[in-house]
Formats: structure tokens, sequence, C-alpha cells
């Protein structure tokens, strides 16, 4: 089986730091990470191939320094990275990008599945997953959060939805894109980290695939963004501090009337 | 023709023959769309056998057309087949704008839909309008867990669409008087795709009511310091008839399951009333709240960010502050049912 990961580079959330006032993140401190929600996609098509065989190649697109990422899933156990780069993807919006990476998909790799993560934490959109499968014309599940069987030609699986879990049947070839409940992704072995140190990322222009310009980044989006604000989020609101029994009648009591007074009870 | 070409479509979803709150929320925010283009708003239904009285409650929230496309094999959502009886729909009747729910079933259909048809998408959507002038939809989405917004225009490509948050938006009140045109679109075989079979629904565990669709929350956090104590979350939910959240904290710890995990790794979610009890507030977990109406807060760190966005908090220690609410609760709402008040409201 081969198993395809696309993989995002973002801003690390973790380490970005609140602004007090404001309430807004502070990116002056942040490093690029992989989006962690395609953790759990790396960590489910391990697990495929540990179970089944095969081999998993990971792709991204984004600027050259998004190999360290791919660099990063390779550790973990993929096999093969390779790095959509060039200014010709830049500015791409989600119709845009999964169309320049099903085209990679389709034209450099004979495919059985496709697994991505659920969104990435800094567009999140969640459309590309959805995408690449319309582009690719296969089956999609979305939200899995369980795959309870795989028959070498279908997997049973279940997708949390709002209702609760949806169980299905799904053939290959398919993509699936995963929640957090899939799977806890490892961490790389030192000898993962080596072996990834000594590989190559093959990285790929607008000339490798057969591309339709006029399909790729800002030119090649439908959408256009024309205003972006920084929303003031000042609701900070009263602080009672307890630190005596009437303290906490007090509290516990005006808090039934913030309720009363909202309409909220 | 032209009138045709200019429709507004919003995308019902139903369970089981019934629609959902999103179907209602929905039309409120395509009349005003249609309003400020002088176009007919259709609401699109595909299921099996719905109703001909629930297709009308459609037009009682705003909808001067409905469409109710029917087949078997739609009683279920499957994302391929509702693509391809959309893709055909559009194709025909060529609308200007589509609308779906942020939901799971419209964050999947809706990208498939949208490649399949070569035109833009934005999701999540909290506000929308028309650009005066070129009659373009603007499009306005939180981004970077909320700590933007931006606003996105589909200058060249139609129809232009966007999935909408749930609950950003209130329905109409229904007109049960307001009269509309109901076409039932009997589903031909080839418009099915067979590859997906859809097998059954397990419904979430104890903590049932829907995370998504609560007015009120009540999560608990890393403060609660054990399973056991999960209880004093139960109890405060039970008395204000609202769904359980967590944060992942206490998820991670095994105290609650995942569908509860709210945050940027969990469900973002806009309730009325978003109480968050022993949870300091991570970037991560603010994401998932931000477009909460009312966010209360109750923590024993003064310096937990939690409180820089809570409307109100109280700072000390949990396990006394949880039951004496829960107790001040209690006798509220024996005293209005003595006062016969309760439930009364419009």
């Amino acid at each position: 089986m081969h198993i395809v990961v696309p993989i995002k580079q973002v801003p690390d959330t973790a380490k970005v730091k609140l602004d007090p006032e404001t309430g807004t993140m502070i990116r002056s401190e942040t490093d690029a990470v992989m989006n962690p929600l395609d953790l759990y996609a790396v960590e489910t098509a391990i697990r495929l191939k540990e179970q089944y065989g095969g081999k998993i190649t990971v792709l991204s697109m984004g600027p050259s320094s998004a190999h360290r990422t791919l660099k990063e899933a390779l550790a973990m156990g993929c096999d093969e990275g390779v790095l959509l780069s060039d200014k010709a993807f830049a500015g791409a919006d989600t119709w845009a990008t999964s169309y320049a990476l099903s085209t990679a998909i389709r034209e450099s790799v004979p495919y059985d599945l496709i697994i991505t993560g659920e969104r990435a934490t800094d567009g999140d959109t969640g459309q590309v997953g959805p995408g690449i499968a319309a582009w690719l014309n296969i089956p999609v599940a979305t939200y899995v959060a369980r795959i309870e069987n795989f028959d070498g030609t279908r997997f049973t699986l279940a997708r949390l939805t709002e209702e609760g879990y949806e169980r299905l049947s799904v053939p290959l070839p398919c993509l699936l894109t995963v929640v957090k409940e899939i799977a806890i992704p490892r961490l790389p072995t030192l000898k993962g980290i080596k072996r990834a140190r000594a590989s190559e990322i093959s990285i790929r222009g607008k000339d490798a695939f057969p591309f339709r310009d006029e399909y790729l980044g800002l030119r090649g989006s439908p959408t256009r963004v024309v205003k972006i604000e920084t929303p003031q989020v000042s609701r900070k609101g009263e602080v009672l501090v307890i630190k005596t029994e009437e303290d906490l009648e007090k509290a516990a009591e005006e808090f039934v009337r913030f309720l009363e007074e909202r309409a909220l009870i | 023709m032209d009138l045709m070409e200019n429709q507004v479509w919003t995308l019902a979803e139903q369970w089981e023959g019934k629609l959902k709150p999103i179907s209602y929320e929905l039309l409120a925010w395509g009349r005003n769309l249609a309003d400020k283009l002088n176009a007919p708003l259709v609401s699109v239904v595909m299921g099996n056998g719905i109703p001909r009285e629930t297709l009308e409650t459609l037009v009682h929230y705003g909808a001067d057309e409905v469409y109710c496309v029917q087949h078997p094999r739609l009683s279920h959502f499957t994302c391929e087949s509702y693509a391809r009886v959309l893709e055909r729909l559009i194709q025909t009747r060529r609308p200007t704008i589509l609308l779906g729910g942020a939901t799971t079933t419209g964050r999947t259909l809706l990208p498939y839909l949208a490649v399949k048809v070569g035109t833009g998408l934005t999701a999540d959507c909290t506000a929308l309008d028309i650009e005066p002038g070129t009659g373009n939809l603007l499009q306005t989405r939180p981004a970077i867990g909320g700590n933007i917004m931006a606003t996105i225009k589909t200058p060249n490509h139609r129809p232009q669409m966007a999935t909408v948050r749930p609950r950003s938006k209130k329905p109409l009140c229904p007109d049960p008087t307001r009269k509309g045109r109901i076409e039932t679109i009997e589903a031909p075989e080839e418009w099915m795709d067979n590859r997906v079979q859809f097998l059954e629904l397990q419904a979430l565990d104890e903590d049932g009511n829907s995370l998504e669709s609560a007015d009120i929350v009540v999560s608990g956090g890393k403060g609660l310091k054990k399973a056991e104590n999960f209880s004093l979350i139960r109890g405060l939910a039970e008395e204000l008839g609202a769904a359980i959240g967590a944060s992942r904290e206490a998820v991670e710890r095994g105290w609650i399951s995942y569908p509860h995990q709210v945050g940027l790794s969990g469900k973002t979610i806009s309730p009325k009333l978003y109480i968050a009890v022993g949870i300091s507030g991570s970037i991560q977990h603010l994401a998932g709240i931000k477009s909460s109406e009312t966010i209360l807060a109750v923590n024993s760190d003064p310096g937990a960010p939690i409180f820089q966005v809570a409307n109100f908090g109280i700072v000390g220690d949990l396990f006394q502050v949880i039951p004496r609410i829960r107790d001040r609760l209690r006798e509220y709402r024996m005293r209005k049912q003595q006062e016969g008040t309760h439930g009364c409201e419009e």
C-alpha cells in the first residue's frame, strides 16, 4: 500500500504568547513547525504501514524551509519527502493548493490512500483534504476518529460528527482526514532522526509536473483576501476574588444574578 | 432566465428526515443577502421521504423556493453523491451564491463541490454582506485561532460559496402564512455514487448533549485534579441544561472522552454561555471559545489568561465555588417554579 500524507508547515502556536492588553497573538517569538493536527495523519499512516506493509510519501507545498517539516515526518517513520516549492505556487488559496498537491500526487506516485490532518491551525479551513479528493475523483471520509477494519480493499471506519460516530465503509483509493482521537503520535527515535538527516527531500518546482499555470498560486485562486483586521477582545469583565466565606456567598449570588440579567437561566 | 441566474441558495441539513437548526440559520443569512440583491432565496434539501410539512417550514423561515432532491441513497450524508447532485443543479440553475453550514457535513461537502464546479469557497464565516456596486459577496472569517478577521471575495467565479459558522445568526421568526414554491426532484440513479456505504450512527456517550448545538457549555480542566471530580462539572451542567466540554489537559489525562474537547485540536464552539472551570485558558483553548457570547470563568489563579476574555470571573477554590453556585441555582429554579414564571418567555 502506498500512502501519501500531505502536510503543512505553520507558525508554532505553542510558543505564541497572548498580549494581555489586546488578547491577540504576539507572533515575533514563533517558530515554524509541522501543523500539529498533521501529526495524527502521519501517525495513522505509519500504523497502517506497520500493519499492512507499504510505503509512505509525505508531501508539502511551501517555502524551501518547509523541508524541515518533511524531515520531521521522515524521522517519525515516513519513507520519502517531496516539497513543492516555487514562486508560482505562492498565494494559493485552498482551491489552488488542492490543485497543485493533487497534480503532484497523480503524476508522481501510484497511490492507494491519502491521509491528511483535519485542518491546519493557521488557515483553519480544513478544505484542502476534501479538495484533493475531488481533484482525484476519489471518495473522502472526514473527521475519521477510528479505523475499525481493513480487508485489503475497503476500510470500515468511524467519523466524528455532531450526532456521534458515523460508521462508513470506504474503498481504496480514498482520502481520509483524521482527528486527534485516532492515535497518539509517536516521537521520532534517534535512529529515525539519523535516517531523516541522511535522506534527501526532493524539491519540485512548477515545471516538475504538467501543471496548468492558470490554476497555480494567487493567479489560480478564485478567492481574494480584501481586508485583514485584528479584533480587539476587550471583554474583560468583573473578577471577584474569594478570601472569606462571605466572598464565596457573594460570588455565588453574583453568578446567578449575572445569568439571570442576561436571560441565560 | 436572468432571475434564475441570480438565485441565492442555502443548504438545509437533515437527520432522519428532520431539519437541523443550521438550515434555518442559513436562511436568515440568505434572506439578508437575497434582499440586498433583490434575488430569490432557495433552500436546497437532500434526503429521502422528507414530509411536505417539514419542507414548508423552510418557507416559513424565509425561503422563496425549496428544492428537495430525493433518493433512498441520499437519506444519509455521503460526500460524493451529495456533491454530484449539487453539481448537476448548479450547472442547470446557476445560483450566484451558495451557503452551507460550517458543520462536519458542510465542511466536507462544500470543498469537494467547489473543486468540481471550479469556484472559490470561504470556510467558517461569521459575517456575510453584499459589496455595494459590484454585488459581490463579502465573506468574513476568523483565522489563526480567531486572532485575525479576514474578509474574502470571489470576484470572478460563480457561485460564490461559503460555509457559515453554526449559531452565528438567529433564525428569523417563522411566519406560517408565508407562501413559497416547493419543487421535489427525484434524483436519477446516475447522480448516485455508490463507492462509500453508510453503515450506522453510534450516538455519543452518556454526556450526550451535542457541544456544537448547546446554548450553554460547562467545561472542566486541569484544576479538577482527578477524573471523579468531573462530577462537579456534570452536576453544574445538569442544573443549567448545558453540554459538557473539557480542556485538552482533561482529555489527555483520560478524565473525559475526546468528543468533549474544546480548542484548537478539538471543537470550536460559540454557545450563548461558556463556563470554564479550572481551565487556565491557553491560546489553543481560547481559539475554540472566542466567539462565545458570554464567558464565565472560575479559577484559583488570578493571573490565568482565561480572565482576559471572561465577562465575569471568580478567583477561588472551585471545589468550594461550584457546589455553592449549584446550590444557589437550584434555589433560584425552585423559586421561579413556585412563582410559576418558568418557561413562559417568548
